[in-house]
């Protein structure tokens, strides 16, 4: 008999040891579909700890659980505040989802003989973002930054059946990845060597007293350009277009749903929680690094994505500029902004995931990677897709009564108040710049007539499930915005000290 | 100023190492040589995560019995054993995707490599 409080007192560390173990076993089984079974079982398992773990944290407040009863700053301490539940609830409820669109997507996009093993590493890639986002130890946290980023380079080559520029794509990202966790290593040894500590509670209490330390200031500035590289900021974005392309569909479901997301929550986490008290500090790094990262990749994301005729590149270019939306909202460096950005990113979440999944949907059918050309006619043939479709690229717009437009007015909201006119300008101005790619893709799937009628290609209601809930989450939270702004609000308290 | 130069030699050779390992990644075009430019960076963060641990005079942290005697600083090394494990695996991926890149492109080398992926993108 398994004892029930147990389990729930261990949820801390089992939301990533559960995931971590299950991956030999999904390697094991070595039948797609058990395989499939134990993946989903292992993410809904994840579900299950965030949602109660986020349940526990807004009722009794912050949880530190300590691994192995080692107390910190000695043993590795894992903390569960409101910013990491809100974190944990999303990459676990977007990998539930990404999970279901595997089976069916990965079957036809992958070798045979990989098809198990897909799902050992898809396994590792969620767990090593769980812990990411919940350890509360500096070094901890990069032996998962490179559990999750070696899985999901992994899981990128799968993309080689398709197309063997995916090998390339994988291995541009496994070596500048590399080199990013390595500056990471290097500022958190930087750290180590003035501090004497790894805990992250502990480290912000001892750089409070140090921050005028070069060492503290060499080593803060090697984690954060080490952390923008796994986040894809601009000019550390290489990696990402080429990868969320060639990668299988729901690989790049996965990875833009919550790769780049955990990354950019540690950021934000470093940058507030760690340098609460190195004013000046956060302010250079803000105002002259993110500041113009930021408004170059919404731009340069959004001009490249107007040009671009494939798809799925297009998608990814426009990531970029949204994560520089989230960033902008950073960069001014109050409560409300990073609300914003915290809004942002779950909303773009599960955008992205869901146009990633309608792409998907209507590649398998036709085989190939598809350009915006291959879209004429869509609504005729795939009708579902397409509403679902259509709905997810408005709200990427900011349409009224969807979460894309309860991102803007938050981001617009916190700008206002912080009396930064010129970047208000720029993000009204890059909102329409938006349609120029979004348009394009609603008047062919909904005006054009289908060129090549010989296909036929119909809606698979085994593909479109989660497309259409995630679709449906876009409208629901988009009327009913509470549950995201709440708890996005409490998470800005939680890492923002100014707040408190 | 030599002393001062002179008595931190650790850390230069680090600094040196560390630039030779990142001018390879970013200036040869051979995928394998980029690997090993990437694992002599990461070889140079372990050297200055050792240096760290020690402390002058001190022995290996291993109880003697003895109750003053001095002992290294044994964290850093244990991190080092967990970051030598995980360039391990860095390397061995890396590796494993050059084997797949020769059996598909047929080179290695990464400007060919470009060329060969333009005309992919133009067909």
């Amino acid at each position: 008999m398994i004892d029930l409080i147990a389990i729930e007192n261990h949820l801390p560390a089992l939301q990533v040891v559960i995931p971590l173990l299950l991956a030999p076993v999904a390697i094991l089984v070595s039948l797609p579909f058990l395989s499939w079974l134990v993946a989903l079982f292992g993410s809904l398992f994840c579900l299950y700890a965030s949602v109660s773990l986020f349940f526990q944290v807004s009722e009794f407040g912050k949880i530190n659980y300590f691994m192995g009863g080692w107390l910190p700053p000695y043993g590795i301490e894992y903390v569960i505040d409101e910013a990491s539940s809100f974190m944990i609830v999303l990459i676990s409820l977007m990998g539930v989802f990404a999970t279901i669109f595997a089976y069916q997507s990965l079957k036809k996009e992958i070798n045979k003989k990989s098809q198990s093993k897909v799902y050992g590493m898809w396994l590792l890639a969620l767990g090593g973002l769980l812990g990411l986002v919940t350890t509360g130890d500096a070094f901890n946290l990069f032996v998962f930054l490179e559990i999750s980023s070696l899985s999901s380079v992994t899981l990128v080559a799968l993309g080689s059946k398709k197309d063997k520029r995916a090998l390339t794509a994988a291995f541009n990202y496994l070596l500048i990845g590399a080199v990013g966790a390595t500056f990471y290593v290097i500022g958190v040894g930087l750290l180590y060597s003035v501090t004497g500590t790894l805990n992250i509670a502990d480290l912000t209490i001892k750089i409070s007293e140090l921050t005028a330390n070069n060492s503290v200031k060499a080593g803060i500035s090697f984690i954060i350009i080490g952390l923008m590289v796994k986040a894809a900021i601009f000019p550390l974005h290489i990696w990402l277009p080429s990868a969320y392309t060639f990668a299988p569909s729901a690989v790049a479901v996965l990875l833009t749903a919550t790769a780049t997301k955990a990354a950019l929550y540690v950021l934000a986490r470093i940058l507030f929680t760690l340098l609460f008290n190195a004013d000046d500090f956060t302010v250079i790094i803000l105002q002259w690094v993110l500041l113009p990262a930021s408004i170059v990749a919404i731009f340069f994301g959004t001009i490249r994505a107007i040009f671009e005729k494939d798809i799925k590149k297009l998608l990814a270019f426009s990531s970029l500029s949204q994560i520089g939306y989230i960033t902008i909202g950073l960069t001014l460096g109050t409560a409300s902004g990073i609300m914003a950005s915290f809004i942002h990113i779950a909303n773009h979440s599960m955008m992205k995931a869901a146009l990633f999944m309608g792409i998907g949907a209507i590649s398998i059918q036709l085989k190939k990677s598809i350009n915006v050309d291959d879209l004429k006619g869509l609504s005729k043939s795939m009708p579902v897709t397409s509403i679902s479709l259509t709905v997810v690229i408005l709200s990427l717009l900011g349409i009224p009564l969807t979460i894309g437009f309860i991102s803007k007015v938050y981001l617009l909201k916190a700008v206002f108040s912080h009396g930064n006119w010129p970047i208000l300008f720029i993000i009204v101005l890059t909102s329409f710049l938006a349609l120029g790619y979004a348009w394009q893709l609603i008047e062919n799937i909904w005006m054009k007539q289908p060129v090549d009628t010989a296909l036929t290609i119909n809606d698979d209601p085994k593909i479109y499930i989660p497309l259409v809930v995630l679709a449906v989450f876009n409208i629901l939270f988009g009327i009913y915005a509470y549950p995201i702004v709440n708890s996005a609000f409490n998470a800005s308290a939680a890492i923002f000290w100014k707040a408190l | 100023m030599i002393h001062g130069i002179l008595g931190i030699w650790n850390y230069w050779i680090v600094i040196i190492l560390m630039m030779t390992g990142l001018f390879i990644v970013i200036s040869r075009h051979n995928l394998v040589k980029k690997m090993v430019g990437l694992t002599i960076f990461q070889t140079s963060v372990f050297l200055f995560y050792i240096s760290l641990g020690k402390v002058q005079g001190g022995t290996a942290p291993i109880l003697t019995g003895y109750k003053d005697s001095l002992y290294s600083n044994p964290l850093p090394h244990v991190l080092i054993l967990t970051a030598i494990v995980v360039g391990v695996a860095t390397t061995a991926l890396g590796l494993a995707l050059i084997l797949r890149i020769k059996s598909e492109y047929g080179t290695i080398e990464e400007n060919e490599i470009a060329e060969l992926n333009t005309e992919e993108n133009s067909k």
